[in-house]
């Protein structure tokens, strides 16, 4: 029994869990976003750490997805769409003039809310990034990449049979997988997820779910999600949006345990919304 | 507070919340009657609280169904989730309270014939005076949802432990003097003990009336008035 007490680690000497370790991977100072006139972020400060999931909620209209969009510029591509502040990927502000916003978006990837797979067939669906980005040098490394992203995301066994078939005819779930693989295969380092369930059934929700807390280990991901029990479950942090301003932001255990402020406290237990 | 969108999840905490008061209500009287029927030998008034001790089981059971069903139904997060917590866990506490006063109940059925020390009755009846007030304080802070009452419930019980430190340091000295009072005194050794625990269950509910407020569990190093696990009370006991 002794040998057993004293061969324990006592707390203090034990490696802090990953959770704690302050990396941050993004960092959002003072973001605002307008609209032309109008202005639909105001002065949001905000860091994702590495490794983990961070859920952004909010209503309808809070400015939760056109935050997301800031952070691999998905924004750019909107007329009007203004952003001022500062968003950095590891130090590096993505908004300098000298940044290539194709890089940006090749370490930053994207999933959305209705799977959008190529008209393309499966492999060529996943295969089509790293082409593009001359990412490999020849058809067996293509051809590596191409099964590893779709083991990653959970989808290989079942589609390994079928590779030639086109990826929209695969069901919801598995097309959403597929956008996941079609995502992993350019190496991103963080992964923006907009709503990657909604379209989905409880079973295919489910293993997206347990798929994010795999893809973790290797991804920062971002997911904006309208299921207030699906950002407690997948994410590591939680960020509350209400009319443009980020409210609250903390750990995912304590703000649905216990919210610090009364608007957080109202919208997750479905007073407002 | 703001009411739900869906107006029938705040029907369901309301419900909780009124079977848990009335539950809390009955956990009061059987405890003040329990004394009461020892004081007096009132054995229709004992038996009365042994039959109401089925009325607090039923509550226990009627909140625990209807608090799953809000889990299942609501999934209820933040203070919603602490309000569905505290029901359950404050019924169970009255629970055994109900216990507690229907164990006393029955011992005043048999203690009949036997023969009591008067003083110690009395001592006791101050004991249950003060626990009963800790339990009505305890409940009035769950309605109301002040933290400030459930904090002095919770810092005050060590007064009902220095009461029943006392209670047992006089009874065994009855038995040391007399032993014919053994079994008289065994008894109301265990009432007094009864009361104490009522106390305790009394301070888990202000720990839970704490957490339900705050979101903060209190933190366990409530002030404790136990000296029968000293050395020398310890020899005395053996």
């Amino acid at each position: 029994m002794d040998a057993t007490i004293t061969t324990e680690a006592s707390p203090t000497e034990a490696p802090a869990p990953a959770e704690l370790v302050n990396n941050q991977k993004m960092t959002a100072r003072k973001v605002d976003v307008f609209y032309g006139d109008k202005q639909a972020l105001f002065d949001v400060d905000l860091d994702i750490h590495e490794h983990q999931v961070i859920s952004l909620i909010g209503p309808s209209g809070c400015g939760k997805s056109t935050f997301l969009r800031c952070l691999n510029r998905m924004n750019d591509t909107i007329d009007g769409c203004r952003v001022t502040g500062a968003i950095e990927l590891d130090d590096q502000d993505i908004y300098e003039k000298s940044i290539d916003v194709v890089e940006i978006r090749a370490r930053v990837g994207m999933v959305f809310q209705k799977p959008n797979p190529f008209p393309k067939s499966i492999y060529e669906n996943v295969a089509y990034g790293p082409r593009i980005h001359g990412m490999t040098r020849s058809k067996a490394e293509l051809e590596e990449v191409v099964v590893t992203s779709l083991q990653r995301a959970g989808l290989f066994e079942e589609v390994k049979d079928r590779l030639e078939s086109p990826g929209t005819g695969l069901s919801g779930g598995q097309q959403q997988r597929l956008c996941i693989a079609r995502a992993i295969a350019v190496s991103p380092e963080v992964i923006l997820m907009d709503e990657p369930c909604s379209a989905l059934d409880p079973i295919a929700t489910a293993k997206i779910e347990e798929l994010m807390d795999e893809l973790r280990t290797n991804y920062t991901i971002v997911i904006v999600t309208h299921s207030m029990q699906q950002a407690a479950r997948v994410s590591q942090r939680t960020a509350f949006f209400h009319l443009g301003y980020l409210v609250e932001e903390g750990e995912t255990d304590q703000i649905f345990t216990n919210p610090q402020d009364d608007r957080t406290h109202d919208y997750i237990t479905g007073r407002f919304g | 507070m703001t009411q739900h969108t869906v107006t029938g999840f705040d029907d369901e905490l309301r419900t909780l919340s009124q079977i848990l008061v009335a539950m809390g209500g009955k956990a009061e009287e059987s405890l003040a009657d329990s004394v009461h029927a020892l004081a007096r030998q009132d054995h229709s008034l004992a038996e009365h609280v042994i039959a109401r001790d089925d009325a607090i089981d039923d509550a226990e059971r009627e909140i625990e169904e209807k608090a799953v069903l809000t889990l299942a139904k609501r999934q209820p997060v933040a203070g919603d989730l602490r309000e569905v917590m505290a029901a359950i866990r404050i019924s169970s506490d009255l629970e055994r309270i109900g216990d507690l006063a229907k164990n006393i109940a029955k011992r005043v059925l048999v203690l009949n014939q036997t023969m009591l020390p008067q003083s110690v009755m009395l001592g006791l009846e101050n004991m249950s005076e003060k626990a009963l007030l800790q339990l009505k304080d305890v409940l009035d802070s769950y309605t109301r949802r002040e933290v400030d009452v459930a904090l002095d419930v919770w810092a005050r019980d060590q007064e009902i432990d220095a009461m029943y430190n006392s209670v047992f340091r006089e009874l065994l000295t009855y038995m040391i003097e007399d032993p014919r009072l053994i079994t008289g005194c065994t008894h109301l050794l265990f009432v007094a003990k009864n009361i104490e625990r009522i106390g305790d269950h009394s301070t888990n509910i202000a720990e839970t009336v704490h957490y339900l407020v705050t979101g903060e569990p209190l933190s366990d190093d409530r002030p404790k008035h136990d000296t029968l696990t000293d050395p020398v009370v310890a020899d005395e006991a053996v």
